[in-house]
């Protein structure tokens, strides 16, 4: 097996070569646990090297310095992929937009944008196009106004994306914004729409200060129109994690080295 | 009992009668309605595939038989459902395109017997197209740009399904494949009304729809499921213990489960009757499999839960003669409950042991009167003197008793007497 490829890259299925093509994932955490790391590691995945993949990153939380500094610990320039147009970074952190039709204007103009960066992006032959957003609460606080409608809508453009495109769609959002909610309807639409939900959530038993959290990683799917595609559907993977300067060791309940 | 339900959008509604829907319903943690569709597109589309050169077939040899059966099966024939209509919501029309052809099905843009409504594409008219609302001219694939006109949506749909069976007597089925996003731009009350409108048209065979049940109010489930005619339910291995509040924390309490569960199929038949079925489901890579449940008593018992309980058909004749001139009426009664035990049921009842009889077999029968008597006093000295046999009567669980002793002499013992006898009321 190749050294690199940790528990999250196999739940992925990154053993294999793009393995999420024309899929949605979804990554949730909360206060205690951020789940920031896993976007970090699948930008890192995305502008690997060996590929010709290349990412739009839609930046509501942080500036691009942070995105920068930190994907050099893991061993990535992201201004060096910047330059090869690989890296498309769309600062989204001066979103504002007003009440009422401007809103809806406001995300559709948004997605007009990156419709057009997908299709001058994919020019280059099997190239995969990876649609980051970091992250979904805040578009929605930026951009609707407690009206989530509006921010559903554009995922659902987005998703349109992975099968005209063949784009991959990935999101971070914060759970426990909506856990006062007796039915967060936002939440619940996001998960129907993913492929596969990662979940960042502090251990059940308790801190611990060689374990920093745990990873769910539901793979649904989706019943699959191309063949061959899709092996790891409906699997369910559940691993512990802890968060090192360098980079982040994965390992199973009761594994861990430390 | 998936190939009922198909059998029954299949064969569609009689005339002049509202067409069958079915409502799929998903969860979050089992969220296959789509496998449940694509099952049901490929088996409908297979068949009015084989339909149309049957009926053909039919009305070619129909000539050498009686009229009165040459009529009855060319109706039967006109009435049979002969196209598809579509309306994707959720998945984009290429991939249902796909899927069909994966499956052995063809369809080209000449095909004549199915036609996509793409609301998944633009639905809001976003993207910068010189088309407004709906495509013009035949084609397999319409476009639609304002899911939120229902009225035009409802058009769309009857037109693309004339514009394949024609304007006659011949049917033609249709298939949404999420109401979510139908709800999401619309209220209930007007997506209510257009299902109805769809359903009641004459030209529709048969409807259905998927519903994910955690995104909306009970309220707007329970008014969907009224309206259809069969309801078929994914219910994952793990139910919420709670209801539908920790919908999200159910997928991730699925385990290995996931992708497992129970299909269970509500009909409502047409004399009012309800039918529930349930099997196990288990959706791979292919699709969704069904098979029967393992354990025979749960398929009885979901089974029965709705159905009156028939074993035993008891008919008791009531004659009630009335003489009317020389005329008798005679009434016949049917009446269903259980007028005796079966063999086995007599033997388990047998075997229960009442509460207040006497247990101790082989000793006589003794009413405590509350005084201690010379042979309670040896018996209680031994068991409690002795460890042992104290431990073995608390292990085996049979230990259970009552010591009392009365504090004098003063105390009546129990009896038949009225206490309250001396009180001068």
């Amino acid at each position: 097996m190749d050294r690199s490829v940790n528990l999250l890259d196999l739940a992925l299925g990154f053993d294999e070569p793009s393995p999420l093509r024309g899929k949605v994932v979804l990554i949730e955490d909360c206060v205690e646990t951020s789940g920031s790391f896993v976007l970090h590691q699948m930008m890192k995945r995305v502008l690997s090297p060996h590929s010709s993949d290349a990412l739009i990153f839609l930046a509501f939380a942080r500036p691009f310095s942070h995105y920068d500094r930190v994907l050099r610990k893991l061993g990535c320039n992201l201004a060096t992929q910047k330059t090869n147009n690989r890296l498309v970074f769309v600062d989204m952190l001066m979103m504002k937009c007003s009440d009422g039709d401007d809103n809806v204007s406001g995300v559709a103009k948004l997605f007009r944008e990156i419709q057009g960066t997908v299709r001058k992006l994919g020019n280059v032959t099997n190239r995969n196009i990876t649609v980051m957003v970091d992250d979904m609460s805040l578009l929605e606080i930026a951009a609707t106004n407690s009206n989530s409608d509006h921010v559903l809508d554009f995922l659902h453009y987005c998703h349109t994306l992975t099968c005209e495109s063949n784009c991959s769609l990935v999101t971070l959002n914060h759970e426990d914004i909506y856990s006062s909610m007796e039915r967060p309807a936002y939440l619940l639409q996001m998960v129907c729409l993913a492929d596969i939900v990662i979940k960042a959530e502090p251990l059940a038993s308790g801190l611990a200060n060689d374990v920093h959290g745990q990873l769910t990683v539901v793979n649904k799917g989706m019943i699959s129109s191309k063949s061959g595609k899709g092996s790891s559907r409906n699997k369910l993977q559940n691993f512990q994690f802890r968060i090192k300067e360098n980079g982040i060791e994965y390992f199973y309940p009761g594994c861990s080295r430390s | 009992m998936a190939d009922s339900i198909f059998r029954k959008l299949r064969d569609g509604g009689e005339e002049g009668e509202l067409a069958p829907a079915l409502t799929i319903e998903e969860t979050v943690a089992s969220p296959f309605a789509l496998d449940v569709s694509c099952y049901l597109l490929a088996n409908l589309s297979s068949s009015i595939l084989a339909g149309k050169s049957k009926s053909e077939y039919i009305l070619e040899t129909l000539k050498f038989n009686l009229f009165l059966l040459h009529y009855r099966v060319f109706m039967k024939s006109s009435l049979l459902c002969r196209g598809l209509v579509l309306v994707t919501f959720s998945r984009s029309p290429s991939f249902y395109l796909q899927f069909l052809k994966q499956k052995g099905i063809v369809v080209s843009s000449s095909s004549k017997w199915i036609r996509v409504l793409d609301c998944y594409t633009d639905p809001l008219g976003w993207i910068d197209q010189p088309s407004t609302g709906v495509t013009e001219g035949p084609s397999l694939v319409k476009l639609n740009k304002c899911v939120s006109d229902l009225k035009r949506l409802f058009s769309s749909v009857i037109d693309a399904g004339r514009e394949m069976v024609g304007d006659g007597k011949t049917r033609f089925s249709v298939a949404i494949d999420s109401v979510n996003e139908l709800l999401r731009h619309s209220s209930m009350p007007l997506v209510s009304g257009l299902l109805t409108d769809l359903r009641s048209h004459a030209q529709v065979s048969s409807f259905f729809w998927s519903l994910n049940t955690d995104l909306h109010q009970e309220k707007v489930t329970n008014a969907l499921e009224y309206i259809s005619t069969m309801k078929a339910n994914l219910e994952p291995f793990c139910p919420s213990p709670d209801g539908k509040r920790n919908a999200l924390e159910n997928l991730f309490l699925a385990h290995q489960d996931f992708g497992k569960g129970r299909f269970h199929v509500r009909f409502k038949l047409r004399k009012g009757r309800v039918r529930v079925m349930s099997e196990e489901y288990h959706v791979d890579q292919t699709g969704i499999n069904l098979s029967p449940i393992s354990s025979a008593e749960s398929v009885i018992a979901a089974t029965k839960s709705l159905i009156p309980k028939a074993s035993y058909l008891v008919l008791s004749y009531l004659f009630a003669v009335k003489l009317c001139g020389l005329r008798l009426v005679v009434l016949l009664v049917q009446v269903h409950f259980n007028l005796q035990l079966s063999e086995k049921e007599r033997v388990e009842k047998e075997k229960v042991v009442l509460p207040f009889e006497h247990q101790d077999h082989g000793k006589s029968t003794e009413i405590y009167d509350g005084r201690r008597t010379l042979a309670d006093g040896k018996t209680e000295a031994t068991p409690l003197s002795s460890g042992e046999l104290q431990a073995d009567v608390v292990s085996s669980g049979k230990g259970g008793e009552i010591i009392y002793f009365r504090d004098s002499d003063d105390e009546h013992p129990d009896s038949d007497e009225d206490p309250d006898d001396d009180l001068d009321i």
